[in-house]
């Protein structure tokens, strides 16, 4: 029997990727990427303790609904930023954008 | 059976989610960990077909695979101009990445096995209740208890101002 | 008489026309502006006289004094608050015309002195202040507006003697007269608010008010190192007076004055603001003389050491405006002895009534001298007596108006200052017959000095001038003239007619024993002097030779002044303010320069742990929600 604790398991090594991603990565659309996979496993989570704790409600669905939705315009923010670094410093290497650092 | 059935796909997936993830955060070739993110996102919209939340599912497809995939894939076209492999691992920060993501796991699995959760009253519940169009259609633009229109309409503000946001960074002077 | 305030604004708004309209205003259409401007204040003060002293007379049988204008200024409780207003009184218009007169004078007079100089309409500002504010002073209802305008007079003397701003000499005068004078009125401003602290009030007539006798009831419980608060109080006050009045031991500040222009020193230095101190204590005379008599006999003894130590000094001096100034001095210090020698009611209020007498032919005929010399310095370009001579061919209008003065401030008939001179005498007789002597011989001395200076200025060598020296233009001599025939007419005024202590009129006569004792020994004091210095000749050279000492000392001004510097410099600068500036800057500051630089190298030093890299912010912060996390868990 597949429990609750299953779907959180798998969410938290989810998360953790994402933070190892997000820790080492020095492409910056990696370390959008990892970003994603941390949200994404914070979906699962609304989800899952939606239908095991209170399957009458739909709070957890519709909180995840909006979630993917403010992924995607942050995404789309942050990629428009990224080309833009792109152009002026020609690499998206997090190393490397220190322009304005002390 | 269908205990049995659920079981199987889901050690499937998260095997699945697990591994793409892993792939996804340490490829060297972006294009490659795009395509590994993408494994993963389709396979979370199957745990939430698990779970019975269909409309989500879609969702989740249609917006993060169809839409954020692309504008990933695009972005890493532009951006690619020398190579995927331009950016070599620095080994101090990767220990130190290794160590945060393998105690946070430590700690959280801990918890999650510690806590005792009270299930809802029935349980018999998750697997049965679907949730049909009209129904969520009406919570979506409702103005009553537990409905969001007013959540709905800022987010397509929000959406609509990182639209023209993104146009107005990204376009050339 | 409402009008009567705007005596007091005009010269305000003049200097606030004339200071902040400077770039736009021609420095002659500046001067003319401000001469006319001080014209109207100077009628209204006649016409207010006209009006309190002969039209109106409405305080008959008594000059009491009127308040025409009143208005709250500052209110610190219920029962204290300082009020601005104009108090009229006979003193306080007999000085509102001197100075109004003296004032417009100068002003024409600078019209010339001063024409083409550097900053003209920043002179005329000023000279607008300083009249705004000597006013004000001498109107002042209470004892509190009479100190702000006290201050002001300083602050506005201050900066007409640093008006050369350019010159070191100048400069440093200007920081000696402001730093001895507030020196000084420190102690006026202690002992106004002992003053107020007792009888609980500023205001002048209640003060004063002798049936009440306030001051005298409420300061006669406490005590203070053996003397009551009163008398404190009124010696305190008497410090600042002879501060402003430069009495000795404060007197030092005046001969460096003159180191401003010259009609400045007439007006400032000469006829009003120095006489601020001699006003101020007959202002308060009643509550001298009831409340504490021992500060009276103080000012007499101060008053007459001052008038004969300045004259020593003024007979060795060779600048012409030392002499003067030195002079002032003496005859300041004449003032003061009459109002020490002064008692009340009658006759005996005759040493008051010179006092104010002598203070207002003296701001004539003193004025007149400085501006006589004024005139002499335009045209020779020098203040030393050794490159004059000879002058009189030269300036008619000049020697005529000098030798007046000189024959009024020596005390020979028919001259204002006989009549004065001789109340004084008279009344210093009635209270000890030292103090006549004393003061006799100070008259003989002035006439001595007084004519040294017109001889060896008119006289003594016939000196051949690189350019002929010529008489003064016309807006000089105008004022000279003026003056010269207020110092004929002003000794008939029946002064004792209008003021005295207690406010009632009586009559004097003139003494004749000690009139003629002073005419003979004035004449006998120009006499010497021309002996002199009539011609050329090497007796004064022998005379000095053989007093050496005296003479060196009293050229050196009985060396006062190294004696205040060496109090300044040896004792307070290097005993006191030394390790007091020591402990400032090094334990103090010291304090304060660790905890800055420790902030800076601790900042420097932890300042690269702010790496700016998100990544590893986010280590931290998820190690740190970890560690946190399970201290939450297991504790």
């Amino acid at each position: 029997m597949v429990t609750m604790e299953h779907y959180l398991i798998v969410s938290s090594i989810m998360f953790f990727v994402g933070v190892y991603g997000f820790i080492t990565r020095k492409n910056l659309l990696a370390v959008l990427i990892s970003i994603e996979l941390i949200l994404n496993s914070v979906e699962i989570n609304f989800c899952v303790f939606n239908r095991f704790l209170y399957p009458e409600h739909m709070e957890g669905m519709f909180f995840s609904l909006f979630g993917i939705a403010i992924s995607a315009a942050e995404t789309a923010v942050a990629i428009a930023i990224i080309i833009n670094v792109y152009r002026i410093a020609n690499n998206i290497d997090v190393r490397h954008i220190d322009k304005m650092k002390y | 059976m269908g205990e049995l059935a659920n079981a199987i796909i889901f050690y499937c997936l998260a095997a699945a989610i697990v591994g793409m993830s892993i792939l996804a955060v340490t490829s060297r070739r972006m294009l490659r960990a795009a395509t590994y993110l993408l494994i993963v996102l389709i396979c979370t919209a199957g745990l939430y077909l698990l779970l019975n939340y269909h409309f989500l599912a879609v969702v989740q497809l249609s917006v993060y695979a169809g839409g954020i995939l692309i504008l990933f894939i695009f972005a890493i076209l532009l951006t690619s101009s020398h190579g995927d492999r331009a950016y070599s691992h620095d080994k101090g920060r990767v220990i130190a990445g290794i160590i945060t993501a393998l105690a946070g796991i430590a700690i959280t699995t801990w918890i999650t096995m510690k806590h005792h959760f009270l299930y809802g009253e029935n349980p018999a519940l998750m697997g049965d209740r679907q949730i049909d169009m009209k129904e969520i259609g009406q919570v979506l633009i409702g103005t009553g208890k537990y409905e969001y229109l007013l959540s709905f309409e800022a987010l397509s503000i929000l959406l609509l101002t990182c639209a023209i946001g993104a146009i107005l960074i990204a376009r050339k002077r | 008489m409402g009008f009567t305030v705007f005596i007091i604004l005009i010269p305000l708004v003049m200097f606030l026309l004339l200071s902040f309209g400077s770039k736009w205003l021609r420095p002659r259409a500046a001067g003319v502006i401000g001469t006319l401007g001080m014209t109207i204040p100077a009628l209204l003060s006649y016409y207010t006289a006209y009006r309190y002293f002969l039209a109106d007379a409405y305080v008959w049988p008594v000059w009491g004094p009127i308040n025409t204008f009143s208005m709250e200024w500052l209110r610190f409780s219920d029962n204290l608050s300082i009020e601005m207003g104009v108090m009229l009184d006979s003193i306080s218009i007999m000085m509102l015309v001197v100075v109004t007169t003296v004032s417009l004078m100068v002003h024409i007079y600078s019209l010339g002195y001063m024409k083409g100089e550097r900053g003209f309409q920043r002179y005329y500002a000023l000279l607008s202040l300083f009249s705004f504010s000597m006013l004000g002073l001498v109107v002042a209802t209470n004892i509190f507006q009479m100190y702000i305008f006290w201050e002001l007079v300083g602050a506005s003397s201050y900066l007409l003697i640093g008006f050369y701003y350019t010159r070191p000499e100048a400069v440093a005068a200007s920081k000696k007269a402001f730093i001895v004078t507030r020196f000084a009125d420190l102690g006026f401003l202690i002992g106004i608010l002992i003053l107020s602290y007792y009888t609980g009030t500023f205001d002048f007539n209640k003060i004063m008010d002798v049936e009440a006798d306030l001051a005298v009831t409420t300061m006669a419980g406490s005590s203070f190192l053996g003397l009551s608060a009163a008398t404190w109080a009124m010696a305190l006050i008497f410090m600042g007076a002879a501060g402003k009045s430069a009495m000795f031991p404060l007197h030092i500040w005046l001969p460096d004055a003159m180191e401003g222009p010259t009609p400045v020193s007439a007006l400032i230095h000469a006829a009003t603001m120095v006489v601020a101190g001699v006003y101020l204590i007959a202002r308060m005379f009643p509550v001298y003389l009831f409340a504490a008599p021992d500060v009276l006999t103080l000012i007499t003894y101060v008053g007459l050491f001052t008038a004969l130590f300045a004259a020593l000094i003024a007979i060795t001096q060779t600048d012409i405006k030392r002499v003067l100034a030195f002079s002032t001095i003496s005859q300041i210090a004449y003032m003061m002895v009459a109002l020490g020698v002064s008692g009340y009611g009658g006759d005996f209020g005759e040493g008051y009534t010179y006092s104010m007498f002598h203070l207002f032919t003296h701001a004539f005929f003193k004025a007149l001298l400085f501006l006589g010399a004024g005139a002499v310095i335009h045209t020779i370009h020098s203040n030393e007596m050794e490159v004059m001579g000879g002058l009189r061919k030269y300036m008619p209008i000049t020697h005529i108006t000098f030798l007046i003065a000189c024959l009024s401030i020596s005390g020979i008939p028919p001259f204002s200052g006989f009549f004065s001179k001789d109340g004084i005498l008279s009344a210093a007789l009635r209270y000890e017959p030292f103090v006549f002597g004393v003061l006799l011989f100070t008259a003989g001395l002035t006439a001595f000095y007084m004519f040294r200076l017109y001889f060896r200025i008119f006289w003594g060598v016939d000196r051949q001038y690189e350019k002929p020296p010529h008489e003064a233009p016309k807006s000089m001599t105008i004022p000279l003239i003026v003056l010269a025939v207020l110092t004929c007419v002003t000794g008939f005024i029946p002064f004792s007619f209008y003021v005295s202590p207690d406010i009632r009129p009586y009559e004097v006569y003139i003494h004749w024993p000690v009139a003629l004792s002073s005419i003979v020994v004035g004449g006998i004091g120009i006499f010497i002097a021309m002996w002199f210095y009539r011609k050329a000749s090497d007796r004064p050279a022998h005379l000095a030779a053989k007093l050496s000492g005296f003479w060196k000392a009293a050229y050196h001004r009985f060396y006062i002044d190294d004696v205040w510097m060496f109090i300044t410099k040896k004792i307070i600068f290097r005993g006191i303010s030394g390790p007091v500036a020591w402990f400032d800057r090094h334990v103090v500051d010291g304090t304060m320069n660790v905890l800055g630089t420790g902030t800076l190298k601790t900042s420097e030093a932890i300042k690269g742990s702010q790496t700016g890299r998100v990544q590893t912010y986010a280590v931290v912060f998820v190690l740190s929600v970890m560690v946190i996390t399970v201290l939450v868990l297991v504790l």
